[in-house]
């Protein structure tokens, strides 16, 4: 045996090969997609997977949590929360489906305007927004108020917005060209793009870069030089943005414009977020979790149904399976912790 | 050995205990351990019924730590403790009070939107069967609780209309509520004037007449020969000595809180002191600092002593631009500054390694890149837009070899490394921004004797590339031992810039604690 004692202090620990940490809960996801396969196979008789139009169903319903989520899930890395991006797919929905209107329509919000290149509809929808997301980022980077409270504000007053709007009424006869924005895939094509390019974005660059910095400890940030609040005002922004986007291609798949859209999302982008592994304490999170995550809300919304489950069971489960990711996930980290 | 349920507790504390126990308390070879520091090294000390015991010892001797074992708030990791000579056991603050030992906190405890008589019976309210709480019963006890200790606050007052020195008055009375044997009093001057500071020695006069102990750290030595009967003087962790209040002199004290080998410790070496650099004049910050001036040069390590509390803190970070000045002129390079963010400071050279490390330094949850990038990411290391992470890794990893910082690699969360690593990190942040004033404040605070020493020959060296170095530290010796000029303060004030020869510890001392 070796005659040389080494004090374990003296050497440095050995480096651990690191999974990415989304292997965790990608096979969660693919337990759950086997899980209901075998299931549809026992009382069904017929494969859950193996169902293109199912899938189809699936994917383009979660795309729209996606859009949002890709900014949700950088709020909460940058250490907020936002409530609001439901309220905004609504009011953004209105905004660009009232420009959106197919040419010559005589009951159209704005009979002059109707019958425009589908650019300006999905600027109108984009800047609407953006400038919401602005509004939210300034009262919480310079009166201090929580984020929570902020957006809350937000919520309530972007649906009264979306609700004024055409006093309840929804917005129907839509142009073609601007519903072949949400035609077919692309919804799905514009939530990975987005997710892809906000990925690099947090992974290399100093917009993201400042995000985790900002979320792990907002005054270590400020002492490093960042500028955390005009980081703040960009990030709730950029997550308008993707409210903004949201509520476009809503309207466009669905060839008209509803001020109840949007209802509830807010917490379907948070609960992916979270399932994927951002950390409501900041500073923690990845893209990728988010997507796995809005995935496995698809894939349990479209299991239960295809099992014939109540909607009212769905529910219950959903929210049991929220929380019990979390606990796993906070588990994991205090076991990473005391390495 | 179990430790002895409340319900026994209480019938020890009423029998009057074990005959003959000439002590109310006795802690015998007490160790206390944290990660990389030895807090407690087989520490004594004794309480007589009817006495004041005074704790003397600089910022990190251990008093502190003595205090919280004794209040139930850490578990020793050895040693024996008696409490009226039978052998017991606390788990918690509450099992403490059980026993009839109750602590005035340094840093105030109570509600601020609770009432006084709430703060004060918390978790004691008179209730009836129902577990309705009796508020006028509660209100009636703390009238006849102040009248006693003849304190004029209305009960029904909210903890957060009071002045801080009411507040502290409120935390007395509480802790004398309990009615315990044993008081510990934190420093409770230190937020109250001197009328107050009157009254709490008359209450403390009366607390002994009852035959109660108490236990009483300051910093102030007056206080200590006004109040106590017996000192007890700690350093390093280390238990020094017991004494008479009365056959010993305030010069005795110094030197038996700061009396160490320490010179040879530090690798202080003569290194050219160039020209000014950062100066400083009357700078003020509103409520915290008045009238601060001093002059940095190149090369040069000014050490800035002082209490905690003294003000220290805050004229590093108004400096840096943390809290903004609210007047007084800062020149760099003699040209003067508005430092209105931490951003400008940077820009004109600063560096800042602050005071707390998880607090304003770290990003515990990300890796040693992440922490190690922060502040060079907001000018350069981009190329269209995308951080050169290649260039950034191996100017981290040549931080990391040159400051050894043990860690597995550079994808390693700080929050699992050490104290003294995790500081390292923080220093190497400052290093890639190439400062030329280097501001520290508690470089190594809380972490062991083997990084203690890198760290400070690596601010040796610094200094002798012509680095300007301003750096704080509660340690006297590690003052001492690294600069060429020592700033001493006192609540706030500047009361001297002592040279290298002149810089004793009992010359800083007397102009720190006055």
């Amino acid at each position: 045996m070796a005659s040389e004692t080494v004090l374990p202090s003296d050497v440095a620990p050995r480096a651990r090969r690191r999974l990415p940490p989304e292997i965790s809960i990608l096979g969660v996801m693919i337990g759950m997609m086997l899980l209901f396969e075998g299931l549809g196979w026992m009382f069904e008789g017929q494969s859950f997977i193996a169902n293109p139009l199912r899938l189809k169903i699936m994917i383009l319903q979660e795309a729209e949590i996606g859009i949002i989520a890709v900014g949700v899930t950088q709020i909460i890395i940058m250490g907020g929360i936002d409530l609001s991006s439901g309220s905004l797919v609504g009011m953004t929905a209105m905004i660009a489906a009232s420009l959106a209107q197919a040419e010559g329509y005589t009951h159209a919000i704005y009979p002059s305007l109707t019958g425009l290149n589908p650019i300006f509809p999905v600027i109108a929808g984009l800047v609407a927004g953006t400038f919401a997301g602005l509004l939210n980022g300034s009262l919480i980077a310079y009166t201090k108020i929580p984020p929570f409270i902020a957006t809350l504000g937000m919520m309530v007053s972007a649906r009264g917005v979306a609700d004024w709007y055409t006093n309840g009424e929804p917005i129907g006869n839509l142009s073609e060209a601007f519903g072949e924005i949400g035609a077919g895939w692309w919804p799905v094509v514009i939530f990975l793009s987005m997710a892809i390019l906000f990925h690099l974005a947090l992974r290399y660059t100093r917009y993201g870069k400042f995000t985790y910095a900002i979320g792990s400890n907002p005054l270590a940030a400020r002492v490093s030089g960042i500028n955390v609040e005009r980081h703040i005002v960009l990030v709730y922004a950029v997550a308008g943005l993707m409210s903004g986007l949201c509520g476009v291609v809503h309207t466009a798949r669905a060839i008209s414009g509803q001020a109840g859209v949007g209802m509830g999302f807010e917490l379907d982008a948070i609960a992916a977020a979270v399932i994927g592994g951002t950390s409501l304490s900041g500073g923690v999170g990845r893209l990728t979790g988010t997507i796995i995550g809005a995935v496995i809300l698809g894939v349990l919304t479209s299991g239960f149904t295809f099992l014939n489950v109540d909607a009212h069971y769905q529910e219950i489960i959903k929210g049991g399976v929220i929380v019990a990711a979390v606990i796993a996930d906070q588990y994991r980290q205090r076991k990473r912790r005391s390495v | 050995m179990g430790s002895l349920s409340p319900t026994t507790a209480e019938i020890v504390r009423e029998s009057g205990a074990v005959p003959g126990a000439e002590y109310l308390l006795e802690v015998c070879d007490v160790r206390k351990a944290f990660p990389g520091v030895l807090a407690l090294d087989d520490v004594q000390f004794k309480l007589k019924r009817g006495h004041v015991h005074a704790l003397m010892g600089e910022n990190g001797a251990g008093k502190s730590t003595l205090m919280k074992i004794i209040a139930g708030i850490y578990t020793p990791d050895s040693g024996s403790f008696k409490l009226k000579g039978q052998e017991i056991k606390l788990t918690s603050p509450l099992d403490a009070l059980r026993y009839g030992i109750a602590m005035i906190h340094q840093e105030l405890n109570l509600m601020a939107y609770m009432t006084v008589s709430e703060n004060i019976w918390l978790r004691r309210e008179p209730i009836n069967a129902f577990g309705v709480i009796n508020h006028r019963e509660m209100r009636r006890r703390t009238q006849a609780l102040f009248d006693r200790l003849e304190i004029d606050i209305d009960p029904e007052v909210e903890v957060r209309d009071l002045s801080v020195a009411s507040r502290q008055m409120v935390e007395i009375a509480k802790a004398v509520s309990y009615d315990s044997d044993i008081l510990i009093m934190d420093e409770p001057t230190s937020a109250i004037t001197d009328k107050e500071v009157a009254h709490l020695f008359r209450i403390i006069r009366a607390l002994k007449a009852e035959g109660k102990g108490i236990v009483y750290i300051t910093h102030k030595m007056n206080e200590l020969f006004e109040i106590a009967d017996e000192v007890s003087v700690f350093r390093d962790g280390r238990f020094v000595g017991e004494h008479p209040a009365a056959d010993v002199t305030r010069d005795d004290i110094i030197k038996l809180m700061v009396g160490r080998e320490v010179t040879q410790m530090f690798p202080k070496t003569d290194v050219p002191i160039g020209e000014v650099i950062l100066s400083v004049k009357n700078l003020c910050l509103d409520g915290r600092f008045h009238d601060v001036s001093f002059d940095l040069r190149k090369g040069e390590i000014l050490g800035l002593a002082g209490l905690v509390g003294s003000g220290r803190s805050n004229v590093a970070e108004t400096i840096f631009g943390v809290s903004p000045a609210t007047s007084g002129q800062i020149f760099v390079d003699g040209r003067e500054m508005q430092i209105r963010n931490p951003g400008v400071a940077m820009d004109a050279g600063m560096g800042f390694l602050t005071e707390d490390r998880k607090e304003s330094g770290c990003f515990l949850m990300l890796d040693v890149t992440a922490n190690m990038q922060a502040a060079i990411l907001r000018n350069g290391y981009t190329r269209a837009g995308i951080v050169q992470e290649r260039e950034i890794e191996r100017l981290c990893e040549d931080q990391k070899t040159k400051l050894r910082v043990r860690t597995p690699d550079l994808q390693e969360p700080v929050i699992n490394l050490s104290g003294g690593n995790q500081q390292k990190v923080l220093i190497a942040r400052w290093l890639l921004t190439q400062p030329r004033i280097l501001i520290l404040d508690e470089p190594t605070r809380g972490i062991d004797v083997g990084a203690k020493a890198e760290i400070h020959r690596l601010i040796c060296e610094l200094a002798g590339q012509g680095v300007a170095v301003l750096m704080i530290s509660s340690e006297l010796p590690e003052v001492l031992g690294m600069s060429d000029r020592v700033l001493v303060m006192h609540e706030g004030r500047m009361t001297g810039i002592l040279d290298r020869q002149e810089a004793t510890q009992v010359r800083v001392m007397e102009l720190a604690a006055r």
